[in-house]
């Protein structure tokens, strides 16, 4: 979708779309991530906030430590079972519409833990958007991830409410 | 001054005859078993007498079909010397039964037993009689297994899922 305005008119053209398509570019360029980082994936996940791999680059370097200002969460690191009700809750504290990343081959399935206390992939109580496989992912990985949330913001879009 | 191990065990078999059951020497480290009814008297001995001050580590080891007693509390106590060359570390151990896994609780002696004392009780479910807070410390509080006992299949995540769905019910985290 091009916003540029027609150079014939002198910039002060307009344009036609809906508003769910101009709500969706908005969203797709502004995500607000929520890092809930509980392992070494998370200092991958650092890096790619920081300058050198610099995710403001794609509209989402807010990294909000409170759910309600949100809208990806990032979850990013070892889930155990004990800690998994708590990161069910903060995915229920953030407003609609929101998309999660699974960060990592612990979050995607257990990784090497194959043990009593850690969840087998978190998809197992959070509805996952995108799997980011590696231990930890290149922080292009991520950075890809962010990206194939940024197209299904664009091509799926999201109801306004 | 200089203070050795055998002077330390040496001190403790003139007190305690009756108490020490097997002492073992390997590699330079040297290992008391003692009967568990002692570990109180023992340890007071050795932190107020021979001024065995820090406990570094204590922790449990379960010996199912390898021998019985089952159960072993493992007690790494340690001695500051007046220069580093003086430092002195013994292990204390004793056995508990499979039928009663409950031995004394040693915070009144060193109160960094606390969270090690419960870890123990988390994961293997042996009591310490007389700890001020004796509650699971990783687990879930409404877990029931003790998930390093031997005869605890280690992909049993069962119990987990269900604190877990409890949890989330309750909305307690």
């Amino acid at each position: 979708m091009g916003v540029n305005a027609d150079p014939l008119v002198g910039g002060e053209g307009f344009l036609t779309t809906t508003i769910e398509a101009f709500a969706n570019w908005g969203r797709k360029n502004s995500l607000w991530p929520m890092p809930f980082g509980t392992a070494c994936c998370a200092i991958e996940m650092m890096g790619v906030f920081a300058s050198r791999y610099d995710l403001s680059r794609f509209g989402a370097e807010v990294a909000r430590f409170s759910p309600r200002q949100a809208d990806l969460m990032i979850v990013s690191g070892t889930i155990t079972y004990k800690m998994a009700s708590v990161c069910r809750r903060i995915y229920d504290q953030m407003p609609e519409p929101k998309w999660v990343i699974a960060m990592g081959s612990c979050t995607c399935g257990g990784g090497p833990f194959d043990s009593y206390a850690v969840v087998q992939g978190i998809d197992e109580f959070l509805p996952v958007d995108v799997y980011v496989g590696g231990c930890p992912p290149r922080p292009e990985a991520l950075i890809d991830a962010v990206m194939k949330i940024q197209k299904k913001i664009e091509m799926k879009g999201a109801p306004i409410v | 001054m200089s203070f050795d191990v055998e002077q330390a065990v040496g001190s403790l078999q003139n007190e305690f005859p009756q108490n020490i059951v097997n002492i073992k020497e390997y590699r330079n480290e040297t290992t008391i078993l003692i009967d568990k009814e002692s570990i109180n008297k023992i340890c007071n001995y050795l932190k107020h007498n021979l001024d065995f001050t820090f406990l570094a580590d204590l922790t449990a080891v379960d010996y199912l079909e390898v021998k019985s007693p089952r159960y072993e509390v493992v007690y790494h106590i340690h001695r500051f010397g007046p220069d580093c060359e003086e430092n002195v570390r013994i292990r204390l151990k004793a056995e508990l039964t499979d039928s009663e896994p409950t031995i004394d609780s040693v915070v009144s002696i060193w109160s960094g037993a606390d969270w090690l004392e419960r870890e123990v009780y988390d994961m293997f479910g042996i009591k310490f009689i007389g700890h001020p807070d004796l509650r699971r410390i990783l687990m879930p509080e409404d877990y029931e297994p003790f998930p390093l006992r031997k005869d605890f299949d280690v992909r049993n995540r069962e119990a987990s899922k269900k604190s877990f769905e409890k949890a989330l019910e309750d909305g307690t985290d």
